[in-house]
């Protein structure tokens, strides 16, 4: 049997998670307030994932920037490899809001999508 | 080659400058910095001495009260911010009435003007907030309050407007004699004149030293200050320094012309003369001795501290003259050489004149209009202008309500500004509480679109002091 | 210029809320007023997700929450000015505004929302000693120069302060490349949630160095490195812990004030604790008929509580007017914090002006561990909750049925304070 303390990342009240282990396996989870803090300590211990915020460039818009993110969260071993999958994006105007800026970031089989309406210049 | 070099856009220089641009001749300042009034003048207590204190029949002492007396007529002809406050030495015990009286006689003899010594009562009535261990004062009515930045930006515009060109980023490596004249070599290459004044403040020594037969030491004494929010307007309205006595000497508690309070100098002699860093045991000295001739000051309505390096010499006295044929210095212009300004440009001038034997040119417009505030308009011409021109309708700087239509008037003057701080010292762009948190990357915005080149290649204060280093992701 | 009923200053979530609030309340001659050139304020930089889970059910980035509220105000047809700087508004809710298209101009509307939000602590207000050189920015115009303009200010980077939008930054910059070698804290806890601490700190290997500080900034034209030091109880560096790490950028994150200018040449009574102005349950100032929410009010952890907050005041501005803009003379109770509850917005409840439920927000002054956070009618105990912690970077929120107030109604006063549990 093994403990080990974390805390949930899902909202900001940031449960204080005590989980306890055995050959790996997550046999308890307590300090959470909602279902979500079960789920995400059993994630967390086995395979992390979070949703990766950025920017990409604009062609021909108002503002020079969009914000996009992950559709759903991905593994945390992915962060990095992600990022520089949109590394050198550059996207027309107008950009929608959930517009889908990159299908299937690296093998993860997430979109990265936009979060911000920018309209075309003009 | 010129006539006249100037080496150093300080207040002094500029003063002098402007001074030479009322005769025909060509006058060119090289200024080590990327702006005019980047050294001792941009960080100091912003104060217009009356004249009482510099020892009777120094220079020191004839040009501040000379200057004091000709900053009123040219805070109207060049258009920068100036005020009358007046100013007030107080008295902490009753055993240095001596010396208050001896510095009432000194300023008698220096020929400042209304000079008066006032009791507790009084003084009470005119500030409020003085300390109650404050016994009597004296009272300097023509003491005053100026902005820095603005009076050497109006010398600057003014002399540039009558024909002195000014040449940035151009230190002085090396000063040479030549046939009629000097060569003045500098980072940007040389430059030949006739004349050469030196006016280089901190580095002053440095020039001195490569043409006289003499050794000079200019040591950088640094003055750590607070400057407060507006909100903490009013709690002096005099200039407030203490008397030097019994506690000690203290510091001073002044408004500025912009209705901030400021607090400090620190007086610490140190080596490096690019020192402009604050200490915490600096801060803490002005944090303590603020409070012994004014009550509460409210220090947490601080919205920055800094530091500035006054150029003192050992003999604490203006040394201005010719020490070799064509080569003039202006050194060693510690405190009160902001006063002293207007008088030792003409002083300069004259002796520039003398060496020359310079013409008056007629074509000298002692007039410069500074650059708009549209605050100080009423409704009906704000209104006006901001039809007129649509940039003056946009707020860039929140907290001290700059519109694009100033800051894009300060980047147009000549010398206009080229940094986010050359900005910030003509419109008080990012000077206010936020201090450019909000406007800074708009300020980039406009010097990028005004200057032709990319917002990366913006400065706060020059080369090497780049705000941007790069693009999102161009190093992962 | 055309007038209007309500004008709300400010459209970032607190303004966008206020107004969709006032319009569903009935009220619909409404104008916003945003000095930015586009809705959404704060949010429009914060492109970090986690909004949005209280409002909407969903985890949102801060350009998409404020994409929700934004596309409301346009359905319901509320008209807002963008660029448009308030330059004053005086006691007799007279607003002075302008900006290119209209200039300068005057409104005399019967009500007023403050939603101006708030305002970073800068370096010069932290008293850091060192030089003055490049690269040192606030977390926020960090965040505006790399989410907005896509300019990094930096490659390797110390953190004062963990507040949220430095944690948040932490990360971003990471993600951008850059080096973040450390976060000094000067308090002896984070001023953010812990969520962000974990995700932004911890999963990069950033360090949180608590009750640590800045004493020295080299570097005279650009940074060149940062001493940081521990501090004592005092908040005074401890001599001989000094570590300076080299970089060319200090992010400050160090406190959020919110922007009263207006509040106070309007003459509203400001509280000294929150910077914001003093108000009753209603949202409304000292000045009838002028009502502030949001950060403009006290700084808030989550922008969902602004929403719900900013909608209150939105709801209460329209009554206002409807009822003719009439000052009733209720009897109001005073709310007074006791035992490490640092403040309470409002500062006093009017029971019989309140609807049914009376909401009170408050933040503690240090980490509390196994409390109860109590509400008592005079002396009597009319609420009381467990709270295993309490920490000064979380807002906490206690709703009141305003029915557990009338039910006293010998008390003459409210008071909110923290009991072992």
């Amino acid at each position: 049997m093994e403990e080990k303390n974390l805390i949930c990342i899902n909202c900001p009240l940031g449960c204080p998670l005590t989980v306890t282990l055995e050959g790996g396996e997550v046999k308890a989870v307590a300090g959470n307030t909602c279902p979500r803090g079960e789920a995400y300590a059993k994630k967390e211990l086995t395979n992390p994932t979070r949703i990766v915020t950025s920017t990409v460039k604009v062609k021909g818009g108002k503002l020079a920037m969009a914000s996009v993110k992950t559709a759903t969260d991905i593994p945390k071993g992915k962060i990095f490899d992600c990022v520089k999958a949109i590394q050198n994006i550059e996207l027309e105007a107008p950009v929608a809001i959930g517009q889908v800026v990159l299908a299937d970031v690296c093998g993860t089989g997430v979109d990265i999508v936009a979060t911000k309406n920018v309209p075309a210049k003009g | 080659m010129v006539d006249i070099v100037i080496i150093g856009a300080g207040v002094s220089g500029c003063a002098i400058a402007r001074e030479l641009s009322r005769y025909k001749a060509d006058v060119l300042v090289l200024e080590r910095e990327e702006d005019v009034c980047c050294g001792t003048s941009k960080a100091n207590s912003a104060i217009v001495h009356a004249g009482y204190d510099a020892t009777n029949g120094s220079l020191m002492a004839k040009l501040n009260v000379a200057g004091s007396l000709l900053m009123p007529e040219l805070s109207r002809e060049l258009d920068f911010a100036y005020e009358q406050n007046g100013s007030l030495v107080v008295m902490m015990s009753e055993e240095d009435r001596p010396a208050l009286n001896t510095l009432y006689a000194n300023g008698v003899a220096n020929g400042v003007e209304g000079l008066r010594i006032v009791e507790r009562d009084e003084l009470v009535e005119m500030e409020p907030n003085i300390s109650d261990e404050a016994v009597a004062a004296l009272y300097a009515p023509t003491g005053g309050i100026v902005c820095p930045f603005g009076l050497t930006f109006a010398l600057a515009e003014n002399a540039a407007s009558n024909g002195v060109k000014f040449q940035f980023d151009s230190e002085v490596t090396n000063i040479e004699k030549i046939d009629g004249g000097w060569k003045v070599s500098t980072v940007k290459g040389d430059v030949e004149a006739k004349v050469v004044v030196n006016a280089a403040g901190l580095y002053s020594d440095k020039l001195h030293n490569m043409v006289a037969d003499d050794n000079m030491t200019i040591v950088p004494r640094r003055g750590d200050y607070f400057l407060l929010d507006h909100t903490a307007q009013g709690h002096v309205h005099n200039t407030i320094f203490q008397l030097p006595g019994k506690y000690g000497k203290g510091v001073l508690v002044a408004p500025t012309v912009h209705g901030n309070i400021i607090v400090g100098p620190t007086a610490i002699d140190i080596e490096n003369k690019e020192g402009t860093a604050t200490t915490q045991a600096g801060l803490d000295d002005v944090r303590e001795k603020c409070g012994m001739a004014v009550k509460n000051v409210p220090l947490r309505q601080t919205i920055t501290s800094f530091a500035g390096l006054r150029a003192h010499e050992a003999r604490h006295e203006f040394f201005i003259g010719e020490i070799k044929p064509g080569f003039v210095d202006c050194a060693a212009i510690e405190s009160p050489g902001l006063s002293s300004a207007p008088a030792i440009g003409r002083m300069v001038a004259g002796i520039v004149k003398g060496i020359l034997g310079l013409e008056v040119d007629l074509s000298f417009d002692p007039r410069r209009k500074g650059i708009l505030d549209p605050k100080e308009l009423d409704d009906e011409a704000h209104a006006a202008l901001i039809k007129e021109n649509p940039a003056y309708g946009t707020v860039i700087c929140r907290c001290e309500t700059v519109t694009e239509g100033e800051i894009i008037d300060a980047i147009r003057r000549v010398p206009g500004a080229r940094s986010v701080d050359g900005v910030k010292r003509r419109v008080r762009a990012g000077m206010g509480r936020c201090q450019g948190g909000f406007c800074s990357p708009r300020v980039m915005e406009i010097l990028a679109r005004e200057l032709g080149v990319d917002q990366s290649a913006i400065t706060k204060s020059g080369a090497g002091s780049e705000l941007i280093v790069g693009v999102n992701k161009d190093a992962i | 210029m055309r007038e209007y009923e309500l004008v709300i200053i400010g459209g970032g979530p607190a303004g966008l809320a206020a107004a969709v609030a006032a319009h569903e309340a009935g009220l619909k001659d409404i104008l916003i007023l945003e000095r930015d050139n586009e809705l959404g304020g704060i949010l429009n930089q914060c492109i970090h997700n986690g909004f949005g889970l209280h409002t909407f059910k969903e985890e949102l980035t801060g350009p998409e929450y404020a994409g929700r509220f934004i596309e409301q105000v346009k359905k319901l047809e509320i008209p807002y000015k963008l660029n448009t700087m308030v330059l004053d508004l005086a006691e007799d809710k007279t607003v002075t505004a302008m900006n290119r298209e209209d200039g300068l101009f005057q409104l005399h509307p019967k009500a007023v929302v403050l939603a101006m939000g708030c305002r970073e602590r800068p370096r010069g207000a932290l008293n850091i000693p060192g030089y003055r050189p490049a690269g040192i920015f606030t977390a926020g115009t960090a965040q505006r120069l790399v989410n907005m303009e896509g300019y990094m200010p930096g490659r390797k980077v110390v953190i004062l302060g963990s507040g949220d939008i430095g944690l948040i930054m932490a990360r971003r910059m990471t993600l951008e490349g850059a080096k973040v070698q450390v976060v000094a804290e000067l308090m002896p806890y984070s001023g953010g949630l812990k969520r962000n601490i974990v995700q932004c700190l911890d999963d990069y290997g950033i360090p949180l160095k608590l009750s640590h500080t800045v004493v020295d900034i080299e570097g005279k034209k650009r940074v060149e490195a940062i001493t940081i030091a521990q501090v004592d109880e005092k908040n005074r560096p401890i001599p001989g812990t000094e570590e300076r790490y080299e970089c060319d950028t200090l992010l400050l994150s160090c406190g959020l004030i919110p922007e009263n200018e207006l509040s106070r040449s309007a003459g509203v009574e400001i509280n000294p604790i929150t910077n914001g102005p003093t108000v009753n349950e209603s949202l409304e100032t000292s000045i009838p008929g002028v009502f502030a929410a949001g950060n403009v009010l006290h700084v808030h952890d989550l922008v969902d509580y602004v929403s719900e907050e900013a909608g209150a005041a939105g709801r209460h501005a329209a009554d206002y007017i409807a009822a003719g803009c009439k000052v009733e003379d209720h009897k109001a109770l005073p709310v007074k914090c006791e035992n490490g509850v640092r403040y309470t917005v409002p500062v006093a409840i009017r029971p019989d002006a309140a609807g049914e439920n009376v909401t009170l927000r408050f933040r503690v002054g240090n980490v509390y561990k196994d409390k109860k956070v109590a509400v008592y009618a005079g002396d009597t105990c009319i609420f009381s909750r467990k709270r295993p912690v309490l920490a000064p970077g979380e807002m906490e929120t206690v709703v009141l049925k305003t029915s557990l107030l009338t039910d006293h109604p010998e008390a003459e006063g409210i008071t909110v304070t923290l009991e072992e549990a």
